[in-house]
């Protein structure tokens, strides 16, 4: 088994197994699909997943993030919708509102993304519990503000533009951002100090508060930049359909633990590479838009989904055998 | 000689969920244009009921450390399933009710085999299977529709003797025939055990791995109950994401209202359900006071986000600041 391995280019012994894995898989479901129609495999359909997966892609950026930390931040549901209903309520007060929709929307994230930073990291309550009770009372704030009034709610010009628009010739703007983040994530997880804080807490709390980091701090950027996200990509995604509504972001909770979670990154934090969050992201989108090219009804969906996430955990993310 | 102090502090948290509990209904009740009558306590216990069964199957599974975000999906599943089988004559309802807490239990028990077995991460793992047993609700009903045995559900929806609600009278039976014998028991024991630290119950020789997986059953079967209980109310099956997810999240609230500790080995079912009456009422209150019905859900999150971060007292009590890590 050794031998075989050393046998093997260095790149290929070095990358994780996981991350190896998850690439296979789009290769195969490529594959599949390019068995049930030939269009699978043109370069508009791959440019088109692309782009509905960068959606994805912004949004897991932060899910892994908070996922490295050790916790979980299930308040991505509401943080989308409140991102891309902020934006989208900031347009309808003039010229002004309308330059800082966007601003304004990530803003509102960055704050629910605090909150529950201050939860986590300064009150010491589960990230699970905390960031599920943010999420419940951003609901609630959506549904009385909603509920008085009939609110702006359509993409201004400049979210539809980043959203669909091209800046290269024949790449999305929703890529190139997806693209800047992700090389923005990179470059702080493995060239600043903030990133190896990150690693570092994952493995081990008190270890890292007792090699001098503000441990406390950390986790609470942490799920501000991830809040932060979650509603930048609620406002992409209203650029996208061109209009914010309130249920928006509950598709993308699973989708973006299990994009994070299928690339190798441990749930209990502290290993996992951004590479693999990539490979996540895509497979996610893929296996999404193959099951809906299938007609699957929705209830399918659902179920393929589940079933695809718990055998992939079975596969690799399994915790090692106690004791 | 001084055991009542160590019952005490048992049942500390227990004993201030009912209180608050009590406080809650006290202001419900005088406040309510009706004013305390066995139509007031039928209703609101009908609505606390569902809520409670729930939080009982979420203790069930956070006394072990673990969580289970899949009891509104349960929940769902098996009032879709009853719309279906509930019905016909005497013995058909009956294997009907039998098919329906079957499914209950084997949720739950796929729930626990995944995550014992296979050693996943509880968070995760349900939140998956969820999708599973919802897509499956949402087979079941595509639409809302069904109908259910009609006798049955008055019977146990109704009042006995007209002033006590038959739903808290079953409340109080499921609570003595799955609550009672499972805490007493080894496997429940050993539950508590592995929530509290699982490798010095390993070591000691506790059955962790099949008290966790009783645990996790169960929580299925009392999700199925709650399910049940649904169907009685609405007379029809109705596969709701927002009202599945909702039930897990107010499982949550009630659990931690009811004393139970979210890192495992602490709390009682018994808190959990008065944790559940009380958040319902306190959830009504808007209703008896004409607040504006849009209120509800920002009034519900805040009294969650209270109520978990009153863990946070605990904080003050840390001498040596490296327990904050645990």
């Amino acid at each position: 088994m050794n031998g075989i391995a050393n046998r093997m280019p260095k790149f290929i012994r070095r990358a994780d197994p996981a991350v190896l894995t998850a690439f296979a898989c789009i290769v195969l479901l490529l594959f599949l699909g390019s068995l049930y129609s030939r269009s699978f495999l043109s370069p508009e359909y791959l440019l088109q997943q692309l782009k509905v997966a960068s959606f994805l892609g912004v949004i897991a950026t932060g899910m892994m993030l908070v996922i490295l930390l050790g916790q979980i931040d299930l308040s991505v549901p509401w943080s989308v919708a409140v991102g891309a209903m902020m934006a989208a309520a900031a347009a309808a007060y003039g010229p002004i509102g309308v330059a800082l929709a966007i601003p304004f929307g990530i803003f509102c994230g960055v704050l629910i993304g605090i909150v529950n930073g201050i939860g986590v990291a300064y009150l010491r309550i589960p990230s699970m519990i905390i960031t599920l009770a943010t999420n419940a009372v951003a609901q609630g704030l959506m549904v009385v503000y909603t509920g008085g009034f009939s609110p702006q709610d359509s993409a201004t010009g400049a979210m539809r533009y980043l959203a669909t628009g091209f800046t290269i010739p024949g790449v999305p703007n929703a890529v190139i951002i997806w693209a800047l983040i992700g090389a923005a994530m990179v470059l702080v997880l493995t060239r600043t100090s903030f990133g190896r804080s990150v690693y570092g807490i994952g493995n081990r709390e008190r270890a890292a508060y007792l090699s001098g980091i503000d441990t406390r701090r950390v986790v609470m950027i942490a799920f501000a930049i991830s809040g932060g996200l979650s509603a930048f990509g609620g406002v992409l995604l209203a650029g996208y359909a061109s209009k914010a509504a309130q249920s928006m972001g509950d598709a993308y909770l699973l989708p973006s633990i299990a994009a994070v979670v299928l690339g190798g990154t441990s749930i209990l934090g502290g290993r996992g590479s951004y590479l693999g969050t990539v490979a996540g992201v895509i497979l996610i989108t893929l296996l999404q838009s193959i099951l809906s090219v299938m007609q699957m009804p929705e209830a399918g969906r659902q179920i393929v989904y589940g079933l695809v996430i718990v055998a992939m955990l079975l596969l690799y993310g399994r915790a090692p055998a106690s004791r | 000689m001084k055991d009542w102090r160590y019952w005490l502090a048992e049942q500390r948290g227990t004993l201030l969920a009912f209180a608050i509990f009590i406080v809650m209904f006290a202001i419900y009740t005088a406040n309510h244009p009706a004013g305390f009558t066995a139509n007031v306590v039928q209703t609101a216990s009908n609505k606390g009921v569902l809520l409670a069964f729930v939080a009982m199957a979420q203790t069930l599974v956070v006394i072990t450390a673990g969580i289970d975000l899949s009891v509104g999906m349960i929940f769902t599943l098996t009032n879709c399933l009853a719309s279906w089988l509930v019905i016909g004559t005497g013995l058909e309802t009956a294997f009907g009710v039998i098919a329906v807490l079957g499914t209950g239990l084997l949720c739950g028990a796929i729930n626990g085999a995944i995550v014992i077995y296979g050693r996943l991460q509880p968070i995760v793992a349900t939140i998956a299977t969820g999708a599973v047993y919802f897509g499956i609700a949402l087979l079941l009903r595509p639409f809302p529709g069904g109908s259910v045995n009609e006798d049955l559900a008055d019977a146990l929806t109704g009042r006995l003797f007209g002033v006590v609600p038959a739903s808290l009278v079953a409340l109080f039976a499921v609570v003595l025939i799955v609550w009672v014998p499972f805490s007493r028991s080894v496997l429940g024991r050993a539950a508590y055990a592995a929530g509290s630290s699982e490798t010095a119950a390993y070591m000691s020789g506790v059955p962790i791995r099949r008290g966790k997986f009783a645990a996790y059953a169960l929580a299925g079967l009392l999700a199925a109950i709650g399910g049940l209980f649904l169907t009685f109310f609405t007379y029809t099956g109705d596969a709701a994401y927002a009202s599945g997810n909702a039930y897990t999240l107010f499982s949550i609230a009630a659990v931690v209202l009811g004393g139970v500790s979210l890192f495992g080995g602490k709390g009682s079912a018994i808190g959990a359900i008065f944790g559940a009456l009380a958040f319902r009422t306190i959830g009504d209150l808007l209703f008896v006071f004409d607040f504006d019905p849009l209120w509800q859900p920002l009034f519900q999150g805040v009294i969650l986000l209270i109520a978990v971060s009153l863990g946070a007292f605990a904080l003050f009590r840390v001498r040596n600041r490296l327990e904050w890590f645990l």
